[in-house]
Order: C-alpha cells, then sequence, then structure tokens
C-alpha cells in the first residue's frame, strides 16, 4: 500500500473545481476548474483586476473561497501540510522594514520550520542567488522595490518548496531583475518544482511557461500550450469582398477569433488543415478572395487578441 | 512554536521601532515631574501636623500612580492598533499568514509580545514612581502588587479589545473606538464615585453600565482601593475615594471579558479574508 507520503507527491501540484469568490456583490473569480501537474511551470495572464490574485490567495488559504474545491499538492489547499511545501511571493511584497534582509530570511525560515543550523547556510546562499549579499545587514527601510521584490523572492524559496507561486514577481524589476527571475524559474523547474506565476504582463518570463491561462473577469478564457502548440495555432487575414454576417457565422465552424472589417477578414485556426476547407467555403459562397495571408501568432497578440485592447478595463 | 517566533519579533519591534523606549522616556519625564513637585511639597509641609504630612504625600503618590495607568493605557491602544489593520492592509501579513503556522499562532504571538513589552513598562513605571515617592517622602503604597496586577489586568483588557477591533476595522476606526471605550469607562467611574458619594442609586447603576460595557475604569479604581492608604480614602484627600469600590465579581468579570474578547478576536482572524 503505498505510504500516504508518496500519494501526495503522485498527485497535482495545483487541483480545483468550480472555485469561487465573490466579495459582497463582486465576483472577483466565477469558477475556477485547473489541473497543473507537477513540474510545470504555469503561467496565469490577464489584466488588473482580472482575478489572479484572488485565484492563489484561495490556493494558500488567505482567501476562503465562496465554492468549489481546492487542493495543494495533494492536500486541502491552505492547509498547514500544503503551506509546509509552498513559496509565496505576495503581489507587492513589503515587510516589517526594520529588519535587515537577513534577519527577514531567518525570521521566515524559522516560520517554515528550519533550524538555525540550517539556516546559517541557507540565508547567505539565497541572499547570494538573489544579488542581495551585499546588502544582508542592511536594513529593508533603505531598499528599493525592486530589492524588496529580490528578497521576496528569496523568502519564498528558504524550504525548497514543491510549488511556488510568484504574484506579479516581475513588477517593479529592471531587466536584471527579469532576467533573475526567469532564471529562478529555471533552476526551480529543473529542481523538479511547480511553478504557478500570475502576470498582467508578458515578457520573457511568461514565454519560458509550459501552459499559460488567459483569465478576464474573474472567467478562464483560454488555456494554451506555448511549448510547441502556438505554432500550430494560426491566425489568418483574408482580403475578400461580397461577404455577409451569416457567412462570418458560418466561418465559425472552423475558426475561432473572427473578426472583420471593410473588406477584410480575421481569424484563427487550430491548424492549417483547416485552411482549404475554409477557402472553399468561402468561394463556394460567392465570397471574392484576393488575398490569403496565415500570420504565425505570437504570445503577445494572443494576449491581446483573448484579453482585449481595453485591457480588460 | 509560531506563537513563540511572533512573539519575538512583537517584543522586538516594540523595542526597534523604539515604541518602548519613547514610552519609557516619557514616563522618566513623568517621574522627574513627579520627583520635583513632590519634594517641594514635602519641605513645604515641613511644619505641618504629623498627620497632613504623612498623608499628603499618600494621596500624592496614588495621582502619579493615576497617571501611569493613564499613560500605560494609551500605549497599550496606540502600540497595538495598527499590528493587524496595518499589516493587513500593507499585505504584509500575507508573507506570514502562508508559512506553515495557524493564525491564532500568529495572533496569540503577537498578544504575548504586546503583554510581554507593557510587563516591562507597568513594572518599570510603577516601580519607579513608588520608589521615587518612598525615598522622598517616605510614602508607600498599601498593596502595590495587587495593584500593579490590577493594572496590568487593565492594560490586558485594552490590548484584547484593540486586537478585536483591529482584526475588523482600520487602525485609525480601531484607535478611535477603543479610546472612546476607555473614555466612556473613565467617565461612568465618576459617574458612579459622584453617586455613591450624592446617594443617587441610579447614577451609581450608570456607572455600573459603563464598567460592563468596558471594564478598564473600575480595575483602575479596584487598584487605587489597594494600594490606597486606609485614612487617605477615608479622609477623602485623594481624588479616589472608597465611596463605590468595584467588587471582587467586577474582577472576575473583567476576567471573562478579556478571555472573551481575545478569544474573538482570534476567531475573527482567522476567519477573515488577508
Ligand atoms: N478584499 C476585496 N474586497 C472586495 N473586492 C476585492 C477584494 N479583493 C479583490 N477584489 C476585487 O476582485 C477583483 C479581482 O481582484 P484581483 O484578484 O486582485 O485581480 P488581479 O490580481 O488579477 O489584478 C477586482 O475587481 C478587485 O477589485
Ligand atoms: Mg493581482
Amino acid at each position: 500500500m503505498p505510504s500516504p507520503e508518496s500519494l501526495a507527491s503522485s498527485s497535482p501540484a495545483i487541483q480545483t473545481r468550480g472555485l469561487r469568490k465573490q466579495f459582497g456583490g463582486k465576483v472577483a473569480v466565477k469558477s475556477l476548474t485547473l489541473d497543473i501537474s507537477r513540474g510545470e511551470v504555469f503561467g496565469f495572464l490577464g489584466p488588473n483586476g482580472a482575478g489572479k490574485s484572488t485565484s492563489v490567495k484561495m490556493l494558500l488559504g488567505l482567501v476562503t473561497p465562496t465554492g468549489g474545491k481546492a487542493s495543494v499538492l495533494g492536500f486541502p489547499a491552505g492547509s498547514i501540510e500544503a503551506r509546509k511545501k509552498t513559496g509565496f511571493l505576495p503581489e507587492h511584497f513589503r515587510f516589517y522594514d526594520w529588519l535587515t534582509s537577513a534577519e527577514l530570511l531567518r525570521l521566515h525560515g524559522r516560520l517554515y520550520g528550519m533550524r538555525d543550523v540550517q539556516l546559517r547556510k541557507r540565508v547567505p546562499d539565497l541572499l547570494e542567488m538573489v544579488g542581495l549579499a551585499a546588502h544582508r545587514d542592511n536594513r529593508l527601510r533603505d531598499f528599493s522595490k525592486g530589492m524588496m521584490q529580490r528578497v521576496g523572492l528569496a523568502q519564498a524559496l528558504l524550504n525548497e518548496p514543491d510549488l511556488i507561486i510568484l504574484d506579479e514577481p516581475t513588477s517593479g524589476l529592471d531587466p536584471g531583475g527579469r532576467r533573475l527571475v526567469r532564471d529562478i524559474i529555471r533552476t526551480q523547474r529543473d529542481r523538479g518544482a511547480t511553478v504557478f506565476l500570475n502576470s498582467h504582463l508578458l515578457s520573457e518570463v511568461e514565454i519560458t511557461c509550459d501552459r499559460v491561462a488567459f483569465i478576464k473577469h474573474g472567467e478562464v478564457l483560454e488555456i494554451r500550450r506555448l511549448a510547441g502548440s502556438v505554432e500550430n495555432e494560426t491566425a489568418v487575414c483574408v482580403q475578400a469582398r461580397k461577404f455577409g454576417p451569416e457567412i462570418l457565422a458560418g466561418l465559425g465552424h472552423w475558426a475561432s477569433g473572427i473578426q472583420s472589417g471593410d473588406q477584410q477578414i480575421t481569424f484563427t485556426v487550430a491548424s492549417m488543415e483547416a485552411l482549404p476547407i475554409i477557402l472553399r467555403y468561402l468561394v463556394s459562397h460567392g465570397v471574392d478572395v484576393y488575398e490569403v495571408t496565415p500570420q504565425r501568432l505570437s504570445l503577445e497578440e494572443l494576449f491581446l487578441q483573448i484579453v482585449g485592447e481595453d485591457g480588460g478595463l | 512554536m509560531g506563537v513563540w517566533i511572533m512573539a519575538g519579533v512583537t517584543f522586538r519591534e516594540a523595542v526597534r521601532k523604539k515604541v518602548l523606549w519613547t514610552a519609557l522616556a516619557v514616563g522618566f519625564l513623568f517621574l522627574a515631574l513627579f520627583g520635583t513637585g513632590l519634594h517641594y511639597q514635602v519641605k513645604d509641609l515641613a511644619r505641618a501636623n504629623p498627620v497632613i504630612r504623612r498623608q499628603v504625600p499618600n494621596g500624592i503618590l496614588m495621582v502619579g500612580l493615576y497617571a501611569v495607568d493613564l499613560l500605560a493605557m494609551v500605549i497599550t491602544v496606540l502600540a497595538s492598533a495598527d499590528t493587524l489593520s496595518g499589516e493587513i492592509a500593507s499585505g504584509t501579513i500575507q508573507a506570514v499568514a502562508t508559512k506553515p503556522v495557524m493564525r491564532w499562532e500568529v495572533l496569540l504571538g503577537k498578544w504575548l509580545g504586546f503583554v510581554g513589552m507593557m510587563t516591562v513598562y507597568i513594572v518599570v513605571m510603577v516601580g519607579g514612581l513608588t520608589s521615587v515617592a518612598y525615598l522622598l517622602s517616605g510614602a508607600t503604597a498599601l498593596h502595590l502588587v495587587r495593584g500593579a496586577f490590577l493594572i496590568w489586568l487593565e492594560s490586558v483588557v485594552l490590548l484584547d479589545v484593540s486586537l478585536l477591533c483591529g482584526a475588523t476595522f482600520s487602525t485609525l476606526t480601531n484607535g478611535v473606538l477603543v479610546l472612546g471605550l476607555y473614555a466612556l469607562a473613565f467617565l461612568g467611574g465618576w459617574i458612579e464615585q459622584v453617586g455613591a458619594v450624592t446617594h443617587s442609586p441610579r447614577a451609581v447603576e450608570v456607572g455600573i453600565i459603563a464598567s460592563i460595557i468596558m471594564p478598564s475604569e473600575s480595575l483602575w479604581r479596584r487598584a487605587a482601593f489597594e494600594m490606597q492608604a486606609p485614612l487617605v480614602g477615608a479622609l477623602n484627600i485623594s481624588p479616589f475615594s472608597n465611596a463605590s469600590v468595584p467588587s471582587l465579581a467586577m474582577i472576575a468579570y473583567s476576567t471573562i471579558y478579556l478571555t472573551v474578547a481575545l478569544v474573538l478576536a482570534l476567531r475573527s482572524f482567522s476567519a477573515r479574508d488577508l
């Protein structure tokens, strides 16, 4: 019979079913259903106010869901067992400004139940890793936003977590800091850890995700695998005349994200195999087709396409 | 374990952010003022009759203790009002509350830290004041330890209410609310006193209701009763006559009150979204 320990380590990193949070009348997260396996780097992307922070707060037990279920590392979300193996970088990380960075890490290490002997090695190592070794005895009061973010990253890694949840890790970071976040994510993935990343922007960091979910107004609109499948996902721009709304509606069989301009139709196909079928359909319905241009979709375009140019505000 | 870590960091915060030192500095300034006043009073009483010569300094000692009590209560509220609401508003609490510790451990630890700080403060101030009074005039408090314990209990009552409100309201609302309740109890205490002297049972009732809502002042008045030399009380030299002394039942009530307030604070902090 497998021990509870091994059961836990074979369980998904994060599993949610219809997770929901409502603040008074305001629905922050509608119905979140996610399955994230061990070792995955998962990006949770969406504009400000989309419900990203609320979602991770429910995973961590900071916020009580109004509905649904969630488990983290095989334990109920928010339980002590789950938190033991989780590292978290809150959005806008702040802490007692009268502590030095080394003291902050020691304090958090002790909260993880680590011993002083362990921390004597671990704290300087982490400070080195986030580039703050020279500032170990400086008070946080004198730290810039970027330096605080680095301390925050270090405290999220203290316990060599199986799951690392980062809420907007690149906000306030210069390019060097963003590269640091990217490198940390890679190192953690190579260790076998799962990384869950919230972000409202797209940088080199988000592009390293294995999968991303796009969320807006509390709803996941789309989950994509980035490694590989974005290349298959293709946007197509068609220059054409004599098409009406009923023709566009019919396109929905093979394409998504259909938009039309004066003499132009754009849509996305899951596979290029659909393109000849679509062309036949258009021509046989009397549409004059002048030009068909498949376009490779970048992650940024995908983001804007899914989330909308207005940023969802 | 989490409890002790949080207690330590809370106590250290009071020391490092200079709350404790500032409070002690203000306290020593106050002691200096008290000592100077008492010194001249003793000199000018040199030719008065021996009973007066003994009792006036005792009365002054009581006034001094009252001021220490007031100082301790204000510091209790100022030091603790921000700890939950402030850390929730800034998000500081998130890094702690996502560690493998229970919420109640976090709050109980903070509570212990503040209690530790206030214990140091009350011991230093009550000890300092009575020593100054004794050295300058020979005045002594009757049951000093009992009195100091009741002052300490009063501080814990305010701390618990401040933590309870801090788990729900903003820092400013919390501070105004707790100090407001304290002022209400203070006023109620005097209404009760005056009512007892003027034989107005309904005024006494008003005072009792006030001390049920917030028992801080009745703890002080019991403390004054314990510390006061019997003659001072009987002669009404000090403003703390024993016209209406809070009963032991009132102390028992205060103990229940502070326990319930702490339990409610722990529950409401554990249940809320951070
Ligand atoms: N404590 C709260 N009380 C009321 N509304 C909240 C609270 N926290 C978040 N919200 C609302 O829920 C929505 C989602 O917020 P959030 O999860 O912080 O979004 P994101 O992290 O994606 O920017 C927002 O509209 C926000 O105003
Ligand atoms: Mg957010």
